[in-house]
């Protein structure tokens, strides 16, 4: 096989800087080297690599924008993006992990939480001694988590959580979950450690997309939490939003990564595929196909090094996010889907990534706000209509 | 411990070069660069004999502004510093070597460490030539360092097996496949190498007693031909065997 040697059609690299190539670069490697090797066989099997965790912390893939003194790298955020991209080519689920950790579990502590909160669990996150995990989602609160049901009472010293959370990345290997709750009919977020009474995170079986990651329902039955546990600068649906559009930015970025997988596959499969005699790429309607993948990738690039520009100059705004994720993940699909085409019965086939990659994206276009919910996020921004209920 | 790496910026092992139109260098249009690999197992080297021993590292490389960026990694895998001996013209392994050397002898360094070989011209001269300007010992093809009160045992590949060898410091080893297993630069590794200094001299001028004439590629491979697929096409196998390819 032939190394991937990225999809570039623009020569959008000239407008990287030499670390952000670097960075890049690393992570392809690292990915060639150790999560293409194993992954189907922890997609198979409906298991994390947990060995991946070390390592991925060793790189520093772990709240990689955060201040050094945290133990993090500091990057900007083109460099955390190419970073993204680069490890959802080797798998969604590997990108989820380094996305919850990052953009959902520490962002969320170094931005509503106290120092000692900060200290604490940030240089722990960090080298990957803990995980953490989101939980938002409830069983019947997808898309409208304002109207979540679990919620927390003021006891002593205490709060005490009840209530359930469902499709939560993460939460069953969690040591520390990120948990969004009511307090007095105001959402908050809350720090819950693994092992607490009246906590329990058990993994839901039978998904047949991101099967190389753990998801877990949260379950709090009279759960006490000492009041330090609480989030102090969280107040309302807009601190989990901001987690969301934190890991929704690095999404825009990872699906890239996936359609350039299926293309390269593509790619390279048409190219040698001989059928009446010629390869398959000589016909016009898989040429079709593969103009229309790279033609996507190349406009997913650029929509993706202009939302990281902006965000590392303070300018982004969340609508723009939607866009790219709304746009990015859609396209990622339907080049995974022709992928599929393209390589005929094999590219239903665990020998090659289409497949999973397909159905990995599948998750990825629910998650974080549906593509319908981001839809709806730009035709508000654009009427000034919003259009949710 | 002072070590100094010298290191190259080679083409990428999955480019696929065409010869320039003057024939004898590579057309460098759409060519991506790297890290020459066996170099990586001297980076790695010289960061475990920091670690183990102290000191200081650094790395070097002789060419264009287009170094910078493999000097660049080094320095993201941990190397403190990096000189690039600025040259942008053509010069036979000898020359390479005396201008790496000149430069090296002002460093008093205890380990120059150099990968066996570059994987762009195949040479494998500079690592002994420079041993030789320096008037150092020199040990290729290492597998194995140990280095104690500095006395140097190193273990080389040869033919079929290995060779422990015994020298001092200080000295000049070039690196091969198996060495260690070289750690990829870290996010962080590669955000302090952006403030670690690259300091750029003039390398000394030093004849060429090598010229290359003509460069080319082998000629393309024949396609393979299937005579049968059963028993029955054996014997034309043979005839063919003996008269076409005349290696039976
Ligand atoms: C693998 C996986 C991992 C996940 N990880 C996490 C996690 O770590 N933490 C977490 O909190 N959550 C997580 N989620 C949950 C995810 O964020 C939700 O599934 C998502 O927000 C959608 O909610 P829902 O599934 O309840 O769908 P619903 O909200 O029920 O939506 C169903 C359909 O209706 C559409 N719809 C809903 N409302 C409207 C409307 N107003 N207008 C038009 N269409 C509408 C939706 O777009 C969708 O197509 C994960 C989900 C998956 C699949």
């Amino acid at each position: 096989m032939m190394k991937f040697q990225g999809v570039d059609y623009y020569n959008i690299e000239s407008l990287l800087s030499e670390e952000e190539i670097l960075a890049r670069s690393t992570i392809r490697e690292f990915v060639d080297d150790n999560v293409i090797p194993i992954i189907e066989k922890h997609n198979r099997a409906g298991t994390y690599p947990m060995d991946l965790v070390p390592k991925m912390a060793e790189l520093g893939l772990f709240g990689s924008t955060l201040p050094a003194k945290y133990g993090c790298a500091e990057m900007n955020n083109v460099a955390y993006g190419l970073v993204m991209q680069e490890l959802e080519r080797g798998d969604s689920g590997v990108r989820s992990f380094a996305s919850v950790q990052s953009a959902l579990v520490m962002y969320p502590i170094y931005t509503f939480g106290s120092e000692q909160q900060k200290d604490y669990w940030l240089p722990k996150l960090a080298s990957g001694d803990k995980i953490g995990c989101f939980g938002l989602t409830e069983p019947d609160y997808g898309s409208n988590p304002a109207g979540m049901i679990t919620h927390a009472n003021e006891k002593g010293n205490c709060y005490v959580l009840n209530g359930a959370k469902m499709w939560i990345t993460n939460g069953t290997l969690a040591d520390v979950a990120v948990v969004w709750a009511k307090l007095n009919g105001v959402i908050h977020g809350f720090l819950v450690e693994k092992g607490r009474k009246g906590f329990s995170a058990p993994e839901m079986t039978g998904k047949h997309s991101l099967r190389a990651s753990v998801t877990s329902e949260l379950i709090f039955q009279d759960c006490e939490i000492p009041k330090e546990n609480i989030l102090p600068k969280t107040e309302g649906l807009k601190s989990p939003l901001m987690c969301l559009n934190q890991a929704r930015y690095g999404i825009a970025w990872g699906a890239v990564g996936s359609a350039m997988a299926c293309y390269d596959t593509a790619l390279n499969y048409a190219k040698s595929r001989i059928q009446f005699g010629k390869p398959i790429a000589s016909f016009q309607m898989i040429q079709e196909k593969l103009v229309y993948m790279v033609t996507e990738i190349t406009k997913a690039q650029l929509l993706c090094l202009q939302i990281g520009r902006l965000k590392d100059r303070g300018k982004l705004k969340y609508q723009q996010v939607s866009m790219a994720k709304r746009n990015n993940v859609h396209h990622a699909l339907e080049i995974a889907r022709m992928a599929r085409e393209i390589l005929g019965a094999n590219g239903i086939l665990d020998e090659y990534p289409v497949m999973r990659h397909m159905a990995n994206l599948e998750s990825v276009k629910t998650y974080e706000g549906t593509h319908e919910m981001h839809t709806l996020i730009v035709g508000e921004d654009i009427t000034g209509i919003p259009a949710y209920v | 411990m002072k070590i100094v790496v010298c290191i190259n910026h080679v083409p990428d092992t999955e480019t696929k070069v065409k010869v320039g139109t003057d024939g004898k260098t590579i057309d460098k249009a759409g060519v991506n660069y790297m890290l020459n690999p066996y170099d990586e197992f001297a980076i790695e080297a010289a960061l475990q004999l920091k670690e183990k021993f102290g000191g200081e590292t650094l790395v070097m490389s002789l060419g264009g502004d287009a170094h910078k960026e493999t000097l660049r990694k080094a320095l993201a895998m941990g190397i403190e510093k990096a000189i690039l001996l600025k040259d942008d013209s053509i010069r036979d392994s000898y020359s390479i070597a005396k201008a790496l050397a000149e430069e090296i002898r002002t460093l008093s360094a205890d380990c120059i460490l150099f990968g066996k070989q570059s994987i762009d011209y195949y040479n494998e001269e500079i690592p002994g030539l420079v041993a030789e300007f320096l008037g150092l010992p020199s040990v290729s093809v290492v597998v194995r360092i140990n280095i104690n009160n500095g006395k140097v045992i190193c273990e080389r590949e040869i033919e079929g097996g290995h060779e422990v060898v015994e020298t001092k410091i200080p000295l000049v080893m070039a690196a091969q496949k198996g060495l260690n297993e070289p750690r990829y630069p870290s996010l962080k590794g590669i955000m302090a190498a952006k403030t670690k200094p690259i300091e750029e001299r003039q390398a000394a001028t030093a004849s060429s007693y090598v010229e290359v004439l003509t460069m080319h590629k082998p000629p393309p491979k024949q396609p393979g031909k299937i005579i049968g697929t059963d028993v029955n096409a054996v014997p034309e196998l043979i005839r063919l065997l003996r008269e076409e390819a005349k290696v039976l």
